[in-house]
């Protein structure tokens, strides 16, 4: 399943957020969505995953969804979104009991997911008695649990400390080894942009137009060991944002 | 930079070795502390013992004049007296049937009225302005209308507490409601919940805290509106006992029937607490 973005142009009020958004997520590929704050790219993620409806402009999906698909495009929110409420199995458990699937197939489906992102041993935690790292690691596996074709992940990283982002970053990758899922990833960070990204997206400031696509074609999981070669690609993403990033900081907020 | 490439220079290691300080050098002054709530479980039941202990020395002692106070064991006679006759019973009775029963309608009709307004725009529109202008009327004043509408038995006793306590729970649902996390909503809409999911296991759990603490409120108000519906017309009740009480100046009677309101009431609070303790073990 493929996923076509088709012209997206959306504005607030007066202002222009968005403008002639363009481009195309194949079926296996990591998309790296880049930008300086308030370029948009939060709001284009909720578009694409039908949580917002773009001024103009369309989200396509070509072909069909694999077979078994509960939820073909799955979040990952920045603050997991976990209801504190339910343990880590309860959470898992939440976005199936809609689909229909509870017992023994349920627990079929939260032990594989569980075992997948290494949290078997915390199926009865609260989500207070985790942490950032693992909360994440919980919502990753609430995703896992729908068989999403693409997962629409919304700088998942970005709430937690360095120790853990390189942490989850290797276990992200070598998910997408096993899984071969496809993603569009929204982040400020270049680095984990670098590491994780088929494709690379850079979004100018407001309006947000895309200033350049960038392709890498270093296969993932070579990429902690060849993190020299991918110095020169940040610092050239880095290059295109540095001026929008420095007016980005120096505007006042009036559009949220 | 990633953390990996730190790995491929290595740093030359400093041995350890402690450090003696130069002469004259000085601890740095502690300027934390304080300011921090501790738990002192015994100290409020030894306030009550303490207060109670000099009343009854003064009542004794002569100082406090029985006309103006009776003493503790005075009361407490009362009450033993009410033990004896059985009378505490057909009291606590009245009294309990009109709370729980005014007090639980209360509340479910306003949970239920809270949710339509934190849900439903309409709803919102159309009822809490209805809300906001009959929630500062004291319901006492409303009792003479209640007794012409529900009778002078017991409906307009209920009647008197269920609006009381239907209110304030309103107020703190709806307000829970609006304050739950928008994002957990989101989260639900984004893995395709249907709506009555995400109003069952997201709003309402997420609506909780402030629907028990809306409770709290609302039991208090109960017994105060218990108390003075009972002092029109009822023969059974605290209420009643206290103003029979009151009407033949028996003070001992009185602080007697106060002191089991002063009971009743901490009684209801505790069992919230417990409540809360049971619902919400998932905050911190």
């Amino acid at each position: 399943m493929d996923l076509v973005i088709d012209n997206i142009t959306h504005r607030y009020g007066q202002t222009d957020v968005l403008e002639n958004i363009n481009f195309e997520l194949k079926s296996g590929e990591i998309v790296c969505i880049i930008g300086p704050s308030g370029c948009g790219k939060s709001t284009l993620l909720r578009f694409i995953g039908g949580l917002e409806r773009p001024t103009s402009g369309r989200v396509l999906i070509a072909g069909e969804p694999p077979a078994g698909s509960l939820n073909p495009l799955t979040y990952i929110f920045q603050d997991f979104a976990l209801l504190p409420w339910r343990t880590v199995e309860g959470n898992v458990s939440l976005v199936l009991e809609d689909h229909g699937i509870r017992g023994d197939k349920a627990e079929a489906v939260i032990e594989d997911v569980l075992r997948r992102t290494k949290l078997s041993d915390f199926r009865k935690a609260l989500p207070r008695q985790l942490s950032g790292g693992m909360k994440q690691r919980v919502a990753i596996a609430r995703a896992l649990s729908v068989n999403p074709a693409v997962m629409l992940m919304d700088e998942p990283l970005s709430a937690l400390d360095s120790q853990t982002r390189e942490l989850l970053l290797d276990d992200l990758v070598e998910l997408w080894s096993r899984e071969k899922f496809s993603a569009c990833y929204v982040t400020h960070n270049l680095a984990e942009a670098v590491r994780l990204g088929h494709k690379i997206i850079v979004l100018s400031r407001r309006p947000g137009r895309i200033r350049q696509v960038v392709e890498i074609n270093m296969p993932l999981a070579e990429r902690a060991g060849r993190l020299a070669e991918l110095e020169e690609t940040q610092r050239h993403l880095w290059n295109l944002m540095r001026d929008e990033a420095r007016a980005a900081d120096m505007e006042l907020a009036d559009v949220a | 930079m990633s953390l990996d490439t730190m790995n491929s220079t290595h740093p030359a290691e400093v041995p350890q070795k402690r450090v003696i300080a130069p002469s004259g050098a000085k601890p740095v002054p502690f300027r934390g502390g304080g300011f921090k709530t501790r738990k002192f479980g015994y100290v409020g039941p030894l306030v009550f013992i303490v207060i109670i202990a000099i009343w009854e020395f003064g009542s004794q002692s002569g100082i406090i004049s029985p006309i103006a106070l009776p003493a503790p064991s005075e009361a407490f006679g009362a009450i033993q007296d009410l033990v004896r006759t059985g009378q505490l019973w057909t009291h606590l009775q009245a009294s309990l049937y009109r709370l729980s029963v005014g007090w639980f309608f209360g509340s479910m009709l306003g949970v239920t009225v809270g949710l339509a307004i934190g849900l439903f725009s309409v709803a919102r529109a159309g009822i809490s302005p209805i809300v906001s202008a009959l929630f500062p009327i004291p319901k006492i004043a409303l009792l003479p209308l209640f007794i012409v509408w529900f009778g002078i038995g017991e409906g307009s006793k209920v009647a008197t507490i269920l609006f009381g306590t239907f209110f304030p729970t309103v107020i703190a649902t709806y307000g829970g409601v609006d304050n739950v996390d928008r994002n957990l909503i989101r989260m639900g809409q984004s893995f395709g919940l249907s709506w009555l999911s995400i109003v069952r296991k997201i709003i309402i759990p997420g609506a909780l805290p402030a629907i028990l603490s809306g409770f709290r409120i609302s039991a208090s108000i109960a017994i105060v509106l218990l108390v003075a519906a009972e002092m029109i017309g009822a023969q059974y009740g605290i209420g009643a006992y206290i103003l029979m009480a009151g009407a033949i100046f028996a003070t001992d009677q009185l602080i007697a029937g106060v002191a089991m309101l002063s009971i009743l009431g901490l009684t209801i609070g505790w069992l919230i607490g417990k409540a809360e303790q049971y619902f919400l073990n998932w905050r911190t």
